[in-house]
């Protein structure tokens, strides 16, 4: 492997005596699916948006896409795509509009976009959504879109947050499968998730306690590093120890 | 750049996709400035009057009958002496005084000249104009049949005496004053939503981790309203000059440019309103509570600053819309140059950058 695509050595984020995400090292390398776990308030919305260029860290430094946090966060945010958790995608506007949109705000040139949107309605399977207005679709399709959107531009790595809150479990498998794809098309995949079935998918998989990183690994090695059967109850044994409450 | 119009096209179809609101927003101005002139005129019926007459002879008589008899007066007090006026007014008992001059029938019989004196409370400008307008004619009937019986010229003046609010300039008030509501609440309120909307929905947090710089998100969610804002201005101005007869006496230039500083604060105002609250109905009552009950209330353009009471005259001082409105009424209505509202220009110019400088600090340090 080259250089690894997200790096942080000591990377710290104090609020005021508070000290949100302390210390925390860890890098990931290209194409990889890392699974960014934790409980509410442990630290990892902070952690991310440090390494999103939105927030600037107290202490410690971190690199994305060999840009550095701090002091080049606009390079940052050219290298990166973003889904939050919240639904990203504009509702009122057409389904080729919003993909327009976020094609332009990164930079895209307008004659490579056309031909692209028509490729990728085509492999979602969206040909005939090309003109429905957002909201008209149904979560599922939404959510596939709204990934699908954000890694449009060719980002080096994408950020999702909690991208599948509220959705079945099938179309959590439908995608995941677009992960996949994602990955194997070499961007890297950083995804925070309270499924725990979903952290099985990830290659390798990071829980944070208190701001801490208390266990990073492969989720096979982390089961049999705490002897236990699932990564929920690797996740019940870590959570249990945080003494900070949750908001 | 590029970024910026791809951004700007996209607001625009968040408004023109909007229908009814977007009827709201272009119907509004045009309601409300039909609304003040025509519906909102005030008919004078029953109104209040008292009679202060030291001569008490026929010719005052006569007259008082008729005021009497009138069916938009109702008579209520006959006054002893003048001290009672200004009694009668300060406790709101009457809306008009009709005081007549010593010895008139005297008078009219030896010089043919005699003075009667109309005080109104001119607080509602409107409603005062036209209580004159219906005394005089009486008079003025009486003064006629009194020539033709006496066969010689007689004239009685009457003096016409506003109270509360001398210059009257408050007759054509409404025209600058929905300027200046319209433009708060498309501005200041649109704007404050639109970008709330944005957080609400999460699109922000999307946004903020693109390369587009904030202060172009900003920019161009301000665009579209602007643009709104200047077909207003357009409309407005279209209904005042050829629908209410309301002529724009001065540099019209000028009251583009006085209109555009005011647009500015009032788009600086809904950015600083976005940073503070997080829910769009919040934006929606802070800039009602917060921008638009104190322009309607407190900027002269229903009552008369004049006639607040002095804690509240102070903090008009502090209403944009206040100087906003001085400063159409002097360009617009009066006709003055220029120079006139460079007072006005430069609190203008002060509060935006103000504005402007605090809501962009503020809305850096949410990023933090």
């Amino acid at each position: 492997m080259s250089q690894p695509v997200i790096q942080t050595e000591q990377l710290t984020k104090r609020f005021g005596a508070f000290t949100a995400v302390d210390r925390i090292s860890f890098q990931v390398d290209k194409g990889e699916i890392f699974g960014f776990l934790g409980a509410n308030g442990a630290g990892k919305t902070t952690a991310m948006r440090m390494l999103c260029g939105l927030s600037k860290p107290t202490s410690g430094k971190g690199t994305v896409a060999g840009y550095n946090i701090a002091s080049q966060s606009e390079s940052v945010k050219r290298s990166i795509g973003y889904m939050s958790q919240k639904f990203s995608l504009y509702e009122d506007l057409k389904v080729w509009e919003n993909i327009r949109l976020f094609a332009g705000i990164y930079g895209m040139e307008e004659r490579l976009i056309a031909p692209k949107t028509d490729e990728l309605l085509t492999r979602l399977g969206f040909a005939d959504e090309r003109n429905t207005l957002v909201k008209a679709l149904p979560l599922g399709w939404k959510q596939k879109l709204s990934f699908s959107v954000s890694i449009f531009h060719e980002p080096r790595i994408v950020f999702l947050d909690e991208p599948t809150g509220g959705v079945d479990p099938v179309t959590r498998r439908q995608f995941w499968e677009l992960i996949y794809d994602a990955a194997d098309r070499g961007i890297t995949v950083f995804v925070t998730t309270h499924y725990m079935d979903e952290a099985e998918y990830c290659n390798r998989v990071s829980i944070m306690v208190d701001g801490r990183i208390e266990a990073l690994d492969t989720p096979g090695n982390l089961k049999q590093q705490f002897g236990a059967h699932s990564m929920d109850e690797v996740f019940l044994q870590l959570a249990r120890k945080a003494t900070r409450k949750a908001d | 750049m590029k970024q910026f119009l791809v951004f700007v096209r996209k607001e625009f179809y968040h408004i023109l996709r909007d229908k009814r609101s977007m009827m709201v927003l272009l119907g509004i101005p045009i309601v409300q400035i039909v609304l003040f002139g025509f519906a909102i005129t005030t008919e004078v019926k029953n109104s209040r009057v008292a009679i202060f007459d030291p001569s008490k002879d026929v010719y005052t008589r006569q007259i008082t009958e008729r005021i009497r008899a009138n069916a938009y007066f109702d008579v209520r007090y006959i006054l002893d002496s003048p001290d009672q006026i200004d009694q009668l007014f300060k406790k709101g008992q009457t809306d008009m005084v009709v005081v007549f001059g010593d010895n008139f029938a005297g008078q009219i019989n030896h010089t043919g000249e005699a003075a009667i004196q109309l005080i109104t409370d001119a607080t509602d400008p409107n409603q005062a104009t036209t209580m004159n307008g219906y005394v005089t004619n009486i008079i003025h009937d009486w003064q006629q049949e009194r020539m033709q019986t006496l066969q010689v010229p007689i004239q009685i003046k009457p003096e016409i005496k506003m109270l509360y609010n001398p210059e009257m300039k408050a007759s054509y008030n409404f025209v600058p004053g929905v300027m200046g509501m319209i433009f708060m609440l498309i501005c200041a309120m649109m704007t404050a939503i639109a970008i709330v909307r944005e957080k609400e929905n999460g699109t922000m947090e999307v946004l903020l981790a693109s390369p587009m710089r904030p202060i172009f998100i900003i920019l161009a969610k301000a665009v579209p309203y602007l643009a709104l804002s200047l077909v207003n201005f357009v409309s407005i101005l279209l209904i005042s000059v050829y629908l209410l007869d309301v002529p724009v006496a001065g540099s019209l230039g000028w009251l583009f440019v006085l209109s555009l500083l005011f647009i500015t604060v009032a788009l600086s105002l809904g950015l600083l309103i976005s940073t503070i609250v997080d829910t769009q109905v919040a934006a929606m009552l802070a800039s009602g509570m917060a921008l638009i009950m104190p322009v309607v209330l407190l900027s002269g353009m229903i009552y008369p600053v004049e006639n607040m009471a002095l804690p509240l005259q102070w903090f008009s001082n502090i209403i944009p819309a206040k100087w906003y409105i001085v400063g159409v009424k002097k360009l617009m209505i009066e006709g003055l140059t220029v120079g006139s509202v460079v007072k006005e220009m430069a609190l203008l110019s002060l509060m935006a950058a103000a504005l402007i400088t605090i809501s962009l600090k503020k809305f850096k340090k949410r990023l933090e």
